[in-house]
């Protein structure tokens, strides 16, 4: 006979010495812990309860401005600094970790209209109305950390005066090339004091542009005319051009897919496109209530900011239909520019009430330095609040969000006229002959000469405008129209050239002679 | 040639060793993975089907990392006892098992003799570290069975019909019978097991009584009553608890002939003797479900560990089981022809045992509630051990059956007998140990059985060597995790998971035809009664038949 039966010698379980840390046994069977399904569901519960009670996205404003902030700009070589440019002429450039003004970049007549920084973080481009681009140079951070004096002034490295007003800049990604968006697309470069190449396509002012952050000749830009345009600097001539039904504000490239690109349009909704195909949308961002002025991409891809005239931020995923997040304040007036912050943990708007907004990017995200069993718990948390997020209960509460009033009232207006719009449009093919109401599509018209693909535009805008035929295209709310340029170079105009090196660049009433 | 055929051989060979190994490391993998993978060929969504895809194969590695963690993480074996020749394992007595155990282990064989308070009943903590046990004639004790230690005695000077732990070994609850108080009504009553040490015996009975009273007393606010104010203050902790926990009348559970607990639900349940149900928060006090079963008294109740589901016995032979949020049973299943005596439940929650007085013990298989197994025999009480070893007991012997055929069958393994005339009440496996605790009418009794117990304990889920900090972090997180009560359900795996969309049969329209047919058919064979009242003109009557 062999017998053994279990036998635990107290010494071998408990640690030796009081200082040490306990000792800890594991046993995954199964049957040692029943109802692990009930138990993960509480604990997702639980999380989903907790993010909100942790849901505090505001962390301050910086006020220093003393006239709307126009637009921002974010130092891709520096985590902290972040540019803004106001409707006063004023350009600031802001410590994020102290939120307190650094650095002074004073000579704008008019408002600013545009701020970019180069790649390497070292030149800084604004432009504005009074038809001046202004380069700067970028104080180095570590002379910035230890500069404590907030009213630190930065003389302009160069200033080109040319004949328009500017709408908006944006510094080619690894290149000496910055496009500034006016009357034209002007293509410049840092060392010469004329724009190097400008596009035409229309007679209507461009009001945004974006360089793509993959290939950097390719340029998106949207202008007045409702339309958003794609030009390769390589071709010199406007590659693509679609028509939306309303104005769009701003565009904002994916930085992990460079060929998409999301469009903030006046009519409320984002619309994302991939620039190789430009006749459905891929996606129709929809949550705001009023024009969306400004986007910016988190440099993960994986989702945006906006900032809108309706005094919200929204944060939307990148194939997202409805917002992930929003953000309000009481005192945050009409958003006019947005940005994510280059670690895609904060976001950044600039406002109408004069100040600039710092916000958490995860509203309940605990900040600081976290320790291991911290970051544990939070993942753990965040997995099993993802694995039961669709049940009913969880998803309740993940998806409730306090809303402003007037927000809420006009967001339930807008449902009410959008069904009312669909059900029309529903009832009135129901009631046409077959065929009469055919889906409308301007997709993939190629010309060959520009002209004629202007007539069609005019024709189209006819259309348009006489309301005659109800459009119904598959992302139902822009009607996209699409033009292959040709080769034949119609109607940019290139500069000289060569311009003479004796000549000095930094007088531009002699460039303009 | 044969050189050729040697070296084939060589590449298919695989030794035995190594294949057996590879058998048992599946088996591992098999019990880490919970179940059979979804079927995804069926899925239309190619997108969920990629997702699901990734997430069976995360399962698979997870369970095979387990499996293979089990060598370093659980490294203690568990007990066997081995026979040769012509010996068989259940003539070996507890003598021998004595004779051939460690010194430490052999201590864990014991008999405690109190023939004045019995018969006991016994309730071990989770971890298996504690025992309480309770003597009908009011006898209440709480032991430390690792250290051979008496924490805590009380006489309750009441009938005690039944004990049994809470969440730890601080809290247990006792069913007994308060006959000044409450004149003769069972009454629950909650105790601080192990009071603040300055508490004596004597003074614990006194102010326990008064305890008794103050569920009266709460309800009228005779809290200016300055003695008893006093006497509040005394006690200061069970009080503060019974206050704090403002438990409703404690009345509602009534005569309660046994109780449970549901450890992660922080529910007590009692089965009276009228045969009602009650289920109470011992949290917030609230009583949660009270149900009349309606099937006749019942002296067995059972809590399936896999689902938390209760299973109450009834005299009519039927078992039912219950949750707390429904007033009908789940399921209520006829198992005997006379009543029921005991119950058991397989910690896989797969297996059930019943006995019934026509001296039949079943082995019921609950995923299909059929029976597997007749075996003859009477039992007053019955035990799963952590590994499947089944004990049932009757009058002074207690066998113990287990399943080595691995097919379910259950053989006999060994037996014990007490002293002639003890009557044995519970039979309780102790859990991670190879010992089956005996509560009789002369006290209680531990005897050896090797292989009964899961030699690997879990630290975060129930620790023997669980220090105060511990202990107290645990009730924390146990309390933060406690579950509500709809999640007992016979499937708890069904949580989270959707319920299949039920797709409308249309009926085809060669279905429709038919029925459209069948339908002009049929009206065609209904003959009309001719009525009268000018409605027979010949006119009319043409009318009619034309409209058919």
């Amino acid at each position: 006979m062999k017998v053994k039966v279990i036998s635990r010698s107290t010494d071998e379980f408990t640690r030796e010495r009081s200082q040490d840390l306990q000792r800890v046994f594991r046993n995954f069977d199964p049957n040692l812990r029943t109802q692990e399904k009930a138990t993960e569901y509480v604990r997702a519960l639980s999380a989903a309860k907790l993010d909100k009670i942790f849901a505090r996205p505001f962390i301050g404003a910086m006020d220093g401005h003393i006239d709307a902030v126009s637009c921002m700009a974010k130092n891709p070589n520096h985590l902290k600094g972040v540019f803004s440019g106001s409707m006063d002429g004023d350009i600031r450039l802001w410590d994020l970790a102290t939120r307190r003004t650094v650095c002074q970049f004073p000579g704008h007549q008019g408002a600013v209209r545009g701020l970019t920084v180069s790649t390497d973080g070292h030149v800084l481009v604004s432009c504005g109305t009074d038809s001046t681009v202004r380069l700067w140079n970028v104080p180095i951070p570590s002379l910035m950390a230890s500069d404590d004096s907030s009213d630190n002034e930065a003389k302009p490295l160069a200033v080109y005066v040319w004949k328009n007003a500017f709408w908006a800049v944006d510094h080619q990604w690894d290149g000496e090339l910055f496009a500034t968006a006016g009357a034209q697309v002007d293509i410049w470069n840092h060392n010469r004091s004329q724009p190097v190449n400008s596009f035409e396509w229309g007679k209507d002012t461009t009001i945004s542009l974006r360089f793509n952050p993959g290939e950097p000749n390719i340029l998106a830009t949207s202008a007045s005319d409702r339309s958003i345009t794609i030009y390769d600097l390589r071709l010199s001539s406007p590659a693509r051009k679609i028509i939306m039904r309303t104005k769009t504000n701003s565009i904002a490239w994916n930085p992990m897919e460079p060929m998409n690109f999301t469009a903030a349009n006046e009519d409320c909704n984002c619309y994302s496109y991939d620039a190789r195909k430009l006749d459905e949308a891929r996606c129709v961002h929809k949550d705001h209530v009023s024009a969306v002025m400004d986007i910016d991409y988190s440099p993960t891809g994986r989702e945006f900011v906006t900032g809108s005239y309706d005094r919200t931020v929204r944060i939307f995923q990148y194939n997202g239909g409805h917002s992930r997040e929003i953000y309000h304040t009481k005192r945050m007036q009409r958003v006019f520019c947005v940005k994510f912050s280059c670690d895609a943990s904060y976001v950044i708007s600039g406002s109408d009430d004069t100040n600039l907004r710092l916000w958490k990017a995860k509203a309940s995200e605990q900040l600081g330095v976290l320790l291991p069993r911290e970051r544990k718990k939070h993942e753990y948390l965040e997995a099993v609040k993802n694995r039961y997020k669709h049940l009913p209960e969880v998803k309740r509460i993940v998806r409730h969000r306090h809303l402003p009033k007037a927000i809420y009232k006009a967001a339930s207006l807008r449902r009410i006229m959008t069904e009312a719009e669909r059900k029309r449009t529903e009832r009135r093919r129901a009631h046409s002959a077959p065929g009469m109401l055919g889906r409308q599509k301007f997709s993939s018209i190629c010309n060959n000469q520009t002209s004629h693909a202007e007539v069609f535009l005019f024709l189209w805008e006819l259309l348009h405008h006489l309301d005659t035929i109800p459009f119904d295209n598959i992302c139902n709310d822009s009607i996209s129209l699409t033009v292959h340029a040709s080769a034949s170079p119609c109607s940019a105009s290139r500069t000289p050239e060569k311009i003479p090196s004796a000549m000095p660049s930094g007088d531009p009433a002699d460039l303009l002679q | 040639m044969g050189v050729k055929a040697a070296n084939v051989d060589g590449i298919n060979f695989v030794p035995a060793v190594e294949q057996g190994v590879s058998e048992e490391e599946d088996m591992k993998v098999k019990k880490y993975l919970r179940g059979e993978a979804a079927d995804l060929g069926a899925l239309q969504d190619k997108k969920l089907k990629g997702q699901l895809a990734v997430r069976e194969e995360l399962y698979g590695k997870s369970a095979q990392a387990a499996a293979k963690a089990e060598k370093w993480l659980m490294p203690s074996e568990g007990g066997y006892l081995e026979v040769e020749g012509i010996e068989k394992t259940w003539r070996i007595r507890q003598e021998a098992i004595a004779r051939e155990v460690d010194i430490l282990s052999s201590r864990k064989q014991f008999d405690i003799v109190l023939p004045e308070l019995g018969p006991y009943t016994l309730d071990l903590s989770l971890s298996g570290r504690y025992m309480v046990a309770a003597g009908r004639k009011g006898h209440l004790a709480l032991l430390d069975m690792k250290n051979m230690d008496l924490i805590k005695e009380f006489q309750v000077r009441e009938t005690v019909r039944d004990v049994v732990f809470l969440h730890n070994q601080k809290l247990f609850a006792a069913a007994q019978k308060n006959n000044i108080v409450l004149r003769f009504d069972f009454v629950l009553l909650l105790f601080q097991g192990a009071c603040s040490g300055n508490l004596k015996l004597g003074s614990t009975n006194l102010v326990l009584r008064k305890g008794d009273c103050m569920w009266i007393i709460n309800q009228c606010k005779i809290l200016e009553n300055k003695d008893l104010v006093q006497d509040l203050i005394d006690v200061g902790k069970s009080i503060k608890f019974i206050r704090n926990g403002d438990f409703q009348n404690p009345e509602e559970h009534g005569a309660a002939a046994r109780l449970q607990f549901l450890n992660k639900h922080f529910l007590l349940t009692s089965i009276n003797k009228l045969g009602q149900l009650h289920f109470q928060d011992i949290t917030t006090g609230e009583m949660v479900g009270n149900f009349r079963t309606g099937l006749g008294r019942s002296d067995a109740m059972e809590v399936n560990p896999f689902n938390n589901v209760t299973a109450v016995g009834h005299s009519g032979g039927t078992v039912s089981m219950w949750k707390p949020t429904s007033a009908a049973p789940l399921v209520k299943m006829l198992c005997h022809r006379g009543p029921v005596t005991a119950l058991a439940f397989h910690s896989n929650g797969h297996l059930m045992a019943t006995a019934g007085m026509e001296r039949k013990i079943k082995l019921w298989d609950l995923r299909k509630f059929e029976v597997l197994q007749t075996l003859p025999g009477h039992a007053k009480t019955m035990n799963f051990s952590q590994k499947g070893l089944l004990a049932t007991a009757t009058g002074s012997y207690v066998q113990i059956l287990g399943d080595f055929s691995g097919s379910q069958e259950y053989s006999r393994y060994m037996g014990h007998s007490m002293a002639k005339g003890y009557q044995i009440r519970k039979v309780l496996f102790r859990p991670y140990e190879d010992v089956l605790a005996i509560g009789h009418s002369m006290g209680w009794s531990s005897i050896l059985i090797p292989g009964s117990g899961e030699p690997n304990f879990d630290t975060w889920v129930a620790n023997p060597f669980e220090t105060r900090k511990q202990r107290n972090e645990k009730e924390v997180r146990s309390l933060l995790d406690k579950l509500p009560p709809e999640t007992i359900m016979l499937d708890p795996t069904k949580i989270g998971s959707m319920r299949p969309t039920r797709k409308k049969e249309h009926p085809t329209k060669k279905e429709r035809e038919e029925e459209k047919e069948a339908a002009v058919e049929g009206a065609k064979s209904i003959s009309f009664k001719k009525k009268t009242k000018g409605r027979s003109k010949s006119s009319k009557v043409a009318r009619r038949s034309k409209k058919l």
